[in-house]
């Protein structure tokens, strides 16, 4: 079995890896031999065989739909690289855009949360 | 007298702290000092908490209630997938460099309310994928017994440490081996016990289906401590099993009669190392005529481990590792023009070349058209395993033969050929597939000296079978004690 290097690109996209044409490259190969092993499996019969979900029969685990402790916001907070004002700062999502061109828009009426 | 306690086994030291001979203080500096003199070659541990370590040590020199624990004043290592709070826990990998958890792992609370002393934590290779510890971030770690060949992984750092005589007593995690093949490279006993025994609450995840935490020692009486320590349910992680834990360490002598021993042909034939062979063998007759009965056991299916294991494994490592994408804690790469960008080179930057193919193995049987192929099949024949081992348990109380196919390999031996690696985990990623406990004990040494392992694999939650057994191999066999590495 071979491995195209655009498979290798479009894996490494859902990945969420950028690998340099080297790589790629390098990596098509290994993946190619890798997947030559692995295509053993497709000698075993395997109609009527369900697959397993888990190894030790254990019935679902649920517990009483109570709070318990857990992290303050600070602590979940702390590792982050970078955060601000209670929340986790990362770059901006959506392109930024020449001032000019943006239509003035009225801000949002802040809607008051009621209190518990 | 400082190296004497160092070489101690964790029952012995123990023992020793309840009864007054020496004090939890002495052990500790024992171990600290034998750490300091010696793993600037050995390369075990990517920390040491001396300070912590000795503190722990005089709360428990002052109190009588401490010092009666069973694991009282007991230095212990942690591989460094191991949460401990506000202690730097980096899974041996750059993205987790900077990564301070905000918890303890169940099994680090355990071993502490048991009275241990945690000293440090072991080097690893990265996410634990790996069986030489070379593909540790950090460096690599040298096996006590020749400095020039692997300790195996992925729990290399915690095997060479007890190896070594630091530790008495260390954790590892095994999702493919990764605890069994380096006690056995580094002539320790190691145990993976039954899918579900002991707690994964803050454990670094690899395959969530395979990963268990268990012990690594140099005698199989504190491997059995050990255990019965660390397991038992834990509402932190729904898939422990809720069965009551004996205690595993306090009924472990055994006669060979007591036991039927399921012995597969294939693990004594093509691919394994003649003396690893011969060893096995040797041990198998001893254990026979001492009055054993021996059986060869059928597992049709068990040629097809380890292709399945690297599709199981790998799909679920992609899924775990999607969580390492810069935002929430660990490293962020300088480079962030935009959202998507940030997270692909945080991950390109932070992983390692081996956990990056495998993710993209893992993304690859996951993705639309493969999935049957491959994830969906893998599943079905490893289905076909576990019904291989449910029949050959019916007959035998026990599955025997080698850990690992060969002795320690040298350092770069096989570190440019992820297959020819992946082939060191063919014993040993079946018990992980099926859940079953393992254990493995030295059982003799190749023409070099250095140590060969016996793998023993059990029923689901049978680790008193396999520890009873492993105790027997032991008493014909003896432990291999600490390395001699010279000084303290």
């Amino acid at each position: 079995m071979s491995v195209d290097p655009t498979v290798v690109r479009h894996v490494a996209e859902l990945a969420k890896l950028t690998l340099e044409r080297d790589e790629q490259a390098a990596l098509a190969e290994q993946l190619a031999r890798i997947l030559e092993f692995v295509a053993q499996l497709d000698e075993v019969d395997v109609t009527d065989v369900l697959p397993t979900k888990h190894v030790i029969e254990q019935t679902n685990v649920t517990r009483a739909d109570e709070p318990r402790p857990c992290l303050s916001q600070d602590e979940a907070l702390e590792g982050a690289p970078r955060a601000d004002a209670g929340h986790f700062v990362v770059p901006a999502v959506v392109p930024a855009v020449a001032p000019a061109v943006v239509p003035a828009v009225a801000p949002l009426p802040i809607r008051k949360i009621p209190p518990d | 007298m400082a190296h004497h306690l160092a070489a101690l086994s964790c029952t012995e030291t123990a023992h020793g702290i309840a009864a007054g001979d020496w004090t939890a203080t002495e052990v500790v500096d024992a171990t600290l000092s034998r750490i300091e003199a010696h793993d600037a070659a050995i390369g075990a541990f990517l920390a040491t908490y001396g300070d912590a370590a000795r503190r722990r040590a005089q709360q428990i020199d002052a109190d009588p209630g401490l010092r009666a624990l069973p694991l009282a004043g007991v230095p212990i290592a942690l591989k460094d997938n191991l949460c401990v709070t506000g202690q730097r826990t980096t899974a041996g990998s750059r993205i987790l460099e900077s990564f301070l958890p905000p918890y303890s792992a169940t099994v680090v609370q355990r071993l502490r309310a048991a009275g241990a002393v945690i000293v440090g934590k072991t080097n690893m290779d990265e996410f634990a994928m790996g069986s030489s510890n070379e593909n540790s971030a950090y460096h690599s770690t040298a096996n006590p017994w020749d400095t020039s060949r692997v300790p195996g992984g992925s729990s290399g750092g915690s095997a060479a440490a007890v190896a070594a005589g630091m530790v008495a007593g260390a954790l590892g995690s095994d999702t493919g081996g990764s605890i069994r093949q380096p006690a056995a490279l580094c002539g320790t006993v190691g145990l993976k016990p039954t899918y579900g025994r002991v707690s994964r609450y803050g454990l670094v995840a690899f395959a969530s289906s395979l990963d268990q935490i268990g012990p690594i020692t140099r005698t199989v009486q504190d491997a059995a401590l050990m255990l019965s320590v660390i397991a038992g349910d834990d509402k932190n992680d729904s898939t422990t099993v809720p069965t009551a834990v004996p205690a595993f360490h306090q009924d472990l002598e055994a006669e060979a009669a007591d036991f039927t021993i399921g012995v597969p042909e294939a693990w004594l034939g093509e691919g394994v190392d003649g003396e690893v062979v011969n060893a096995v063998a040797d041990l198998l007759e001893d254990l026979e005529d001492a009055g054993a009965t021996l059986k060869p056991v059928e597992l049709p299916h068990e040629k097809y481990a380890v292709p399945t294991y690297y599709v199981v494994a790998t799909a679920e490592a992609s899924s775990n590792l999607a969580r390492y994408d810069g935002v929430r804690y660990g490293f962020r790469s300088e480079r962030q023009d935009d959202l998507a960008g940030m997270y692909a080179n945080t991950r390109s930057e932070g992983f390692g070349d081996e956990v990056k193919r495998r993710i993209l193995l893992g993304t690859f049987v996951l993705s639309a058209g493969y999935y049957d192929a491959y994830y969906g099949r893998a599943q079905c024949v490893r289905t076909l395993l576990c019904n291989d081992f449910a029949r050959a348990f019916a007959d035998v109380d026990v599955v025997v033969g080698p850990t690992a196919p060969s002795t320690a390999f040298a350092i770069g031996e096989k570190a440019d050929d992820p297959l020819a690696m992946y082939l060191s985990d063919v014993f040993t990623v079946t018990a992980n597939l099926a859940g079953l406990p393992g254990i493995s004990v030295p059982c003799g040494a190749d023409a070099q000296g250095l140590p060969i392992g016996l793998q023993i694999l059990g029923p689901a939650l049978g680790e008193d079978k396999i520890l009873r057994l492993a105790r027997l191999v032991e008493r014909l066999r003896g432990p291999w004690g600490p390395a001699p590495l010279g000084g303290p």
